[in-house]
C-alpha cells in the first residue's frame, strides 16, 4: 500500500453499552505513517472509539476496515495479530510481573525469538529506566515509568498502528514532554498513530490530523495546523 | 509417633495440596470457586482403578509393575484431563458474563451432575484398589514405618508441583495465565487468546486432580463416588489457607492441613479428623480471609 492509503477506515460505527449509545456513528481516517489525533471532553466516547477498534467493544453497527480487511466482530487477541496495538486508559501494566514480563507479554503475538531479543535490546536503549528495573514488579513503577512500559510493551508486537489513549494523564510536565517526544520518534520509525488526548495543544503540535469528538460523534475534522487556528477548538480545548 | 504422625501428614498432604491448586488457579483466572472440582479427583480416582484392571486382565503386572504403574496415572490424567476441559466448555464458558450467582449454581450442579453419573455408572458402593498392584515393603526410620506407597506420592507430589512451579514462571504459557489472572481485558488486547489459557488452567488442574485421585485409591485401597466432597472441601480449605488465587499458597495450605489433620488424628481424637479442616477453614475465614500468602480480598464469592 502506497503512503498516503487509509490505513484505518471507520465508517459510521455504533456501540452501545447496555441501553447507553456511546458511539453514534463516528467514522474516521488514519492515514499510513501519519499521526491522527482525536480530541473531545469527557465522556465524548474517545476511549470507546479505541475500544471498538480493538475489539473490546463490538459495534453493534458499520464497520472497521484495517488494510481493506474487515476487522470488526473479530476478537481482541485476533486483532492484535493484525498489527493492532492499545496503550490504554490508565496504563493496566500487570503488576505482578515483572518489567521483562510485562514486555515479554507484549510480544506474545511473535514467533521470532532473535527478532524479539533485538526489540528488548533497543527498548533498552531507548527506556533506560526500564532496564535498570527490569526485574522489579511492574506494580512497583511511578506513574510515568508505567506508562512508559505500558508504550513500550504496545511497541515491541511491533504494530502498524499503535493507539494512545491519554499517554499524559496524570503525568508531571517534564515526563509528558518525554512521552510525546517518544510518541514523535515512534512515528518516525514508521508507526501510524492514533492519539487520544486530553491535551488537546500538546496534540495538535505533533499530529498531522485531528478529529474532535462531541457526544458520540465526530463535530469536527482537520488538519491539525488548522485545528490549532481555530477559533471554536482555541475556545472550548486550548484556553482561549 | 511424632515422626509417624508427621509422614501420615505429609502424605495426606500432599494429596490436598495437588487438588488445592486447581481449586486456586481457577479462581486466580475467573474469581470462581469450581465446585466440580472434587467430582474431577473422584473420578481420577476411578479411572486408575478402572485403568489398572484393565491392565491385570491384559496381563500387564507380570511384565512390568513399574510400567502399570505410570499407564495408569497417564490413562487416569487423560480422561480426568478431558473431563475438566468439558467441564469447563458446558459448565463455564456460555456463562462467562453472566451474575456470579449463576455461574455459582452451575458449578454446584455439576457437581451434582458428576455423582450421580459415577454413582449409576460405577454403581453405589465401594470399589476396592485391586491387591495385586499394591507396592508392599516400606522404609523404617528411627520408630516410623514410611511405605514405598507413601513415599511414592510425595515424590510424585513434589515432582509435579515442581513441574507446575517451573511451567507458571519460565514459560511464555505460564506467564500469560499470570497476566491473564491480573488483567483478562488486557491480556486479550497483548494477542492472548485468554479462552485457550482458561482451558488450559482447568486441563493443568484436572491433571492434577486426577493424579491426587489415583494416589489416594492407591494409599486407602478403597474409593466411592461421594470421595469428591469430603476432599474438595479439604482442598478447597487448603486453597484458603494458602491464600485462594495463590499458587505457592495452596502448596503450603494443602500441606499444612495435612499436618494439622494427622497430629489431631494421633494426638486428640482420628475420630475428629474431618472437623479439623473446617475448623481451620472457619477460622481463617473469621481472621485472616485473605490467607497465609494472599493479598487480595477474597470477596468475590
Ligand atoms: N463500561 C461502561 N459501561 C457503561 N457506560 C460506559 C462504559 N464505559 C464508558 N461508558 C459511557 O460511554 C460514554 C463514553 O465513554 P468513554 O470512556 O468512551 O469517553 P471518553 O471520551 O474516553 O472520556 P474520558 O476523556 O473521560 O476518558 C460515557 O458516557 C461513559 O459514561
Ligand atoms: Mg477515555
Amino acid at each position: 500500500m502506497g503512503g498516503g492509503g487509509a490505513l484505518l477506515k471507520i465508517d459510521n460505527i455504533h456501540t452501545s453499552y447496555g441501553v447507553i449509545e456511546a458511539l453514534k456513528g463516528v467514522s474516521l481516517k488514519v492515514k499510513e505513517g501519519e499521526i491522527a489525533c482525536l480530541l473531545g471532553a469527557n465522556g465524548a466516547g474517545k476511549s470507546t472509539t479505541l475500544l471498538t477498534i480493538c475489539g473490546v467493544n463490538k459495534p453493534t453497527k458499520g464497520q472497521i476496515t484495517f488494510f481493506s480487511r474487515t476487522i470488526n466482530g473479530l476478537p481482541p487477541h485476533e486483532i492484535v495479530e493484525e498489527g493492532i496495538s492499545l496503550v490504554p486508559e490508565g496504563r493496566r501494566v500487570f503488576p505482578m510481573l515483572t518489567v521483562y514480563e510485562n514486555l515479554r507479554m507484549g510480544a506474545f503475538v511473535r514467533r521470532d525469538k532473535m527478532g524479539i531479543e533485538e526489540d528488548l535490546e533497543s527498548i533498552y536503549k531507548n527506556f533506560p529506566i526500564l532496564k535498570e528495573r527490569k526485574n522489579q514488579m511492574a506494580g512497583t513503577l511511578s506513574g510515568g515509568e508505567q506508562q512508559m512500559l505500558a508504550i513500550a510493551r504496545a511497541l515491541i508486537s511491533r504494530p502498524r498502528l499503535l493507539l494512545l489513549d491519554e499517554p499524559s494523564l496524570g503525568l508531571a510536565p517534564i515526563m509528558v514532554e518525554k512521552i510525546f517526544k517518544i510518541i514523535k520518534d515512534i512515528n518516525k520509525s514508521g508507526a501510524t498513530i492514533l492519539l487520544v488526548e486530553q491535551n488537546a495543544a500538546l496534540a495538535l503540535e505533533i499530529a498531522d490530523y485531528g478529529y474532535v469528538m462531541e457526544t458520540g460523534k465526530i463535530a469536527m475534522e482537520d488538519k491539525a495546523e488548522k485545528l490549532l487556528k481555530n477559533k471554536k477548538i482555541k475556545e472550548i480545548y486550548l484556553g482561549g | 509417633m511424632l515422626l509417624q504422625q508427621i509422614i501420615n501428614g505429609l502424605t495426606i498432604g500432599s494429596v490436598y495440596a495437588l487438588i488445592a491448586l486447581g481449586y486456586t488457579m481457577v479462581y486466580g483466572i475467573l474469581q470462581l470457586i469450581n465446585f466440580a472440582h472434587g467430582e474431577i479427583y473422584m473420578i481420577g480416582a476411578y479411572m486408575g482403578i478402572i485403568a489398572i484392571t484393565f491392565f491385570i486382565y491384559i496381563g500387564l503386572p507380570d511384565i512390568s509393575i513399574a510400567l502399570t504403574l505410570v499407564l495408569t496415572f497417564l490413562a487416569a490424567i487423560i480422561f480426568t484431563g478431558a473431563y475438566g476441559i468439558t467441564l469447563e466448555r458446558v459448565a463455564y464458558r456460555p456463562l462467562r458474563n453472566a451474575p456470579r450467582l449463576s455461574i455459582l449454581i452451575s458449578a454446584i450442579g455439576m457437581s451434582i451432575v458428576l455423582q450421580n453419573y459415577v454413582m449409576l455408572a460405577q454403581g453405589a458402593r465401594d470399589k476396592i484398589f485391586p491387591h495385586e498392584l499394591k507396592i508392599g515393603g516400606e522404609l523404617i526410620i528411627a520408630d516410623a514405618h514410611i511405605t514405598y506407597t507413601q513415599v511414592l506420592i510425595m515424590a510424585l507430589s513434589v515432582l509435579m508441583m515442581s513441574g507446575l512451579t517451573w511451567f507458571i514462571k519460565k514459560t511464555k504459557v505460564g506467564m500469560a495465565m499470570r497476566a491473564t489472572a491480573q488483567d483478562r481485558r488486557m491480556a486479550g488486547l497483548l494477542g492472548i487468546n485468554t479462552d485457550r489459557i482458561i482451558v488450559i488452567t482447568f486441563l493443568i488442574g484436572s491433571i492434577l486432580a486426577g493424579a491426587a485421585g489415583v494416589m489416594i485409591s492407591m494409599y486407602y485401597g478403597i474409593v466411592n463416588f461421594y470421595m469428591g466432597y469430603t476432599a474438595g472441601i479439604k482442598a478447597f480449605t487448603a486453597a484458603v489457607l494458602g491464600g485462594i488465587g495463590n499458587i505457592p499458597g495452596a502448596m503450603l495450605g494443602g500441606i499444612l492441613l495435612g499436618l494439622l489433620e494427622a497430629l489431631g488424628a494421633g494426638y486428640i481424637s482420628s475420630e475428629y479428623k474431618d472437623v479439623f479442616a473446617f475448623a481451620v477453614l472457619v477460622l481463617v475465614l473469621i481472621f485472616k480471609p485473605t490467607g497465609l500468602l494472599g493479598e487480595r480480598i477474597s470477596d468475590k464469592v
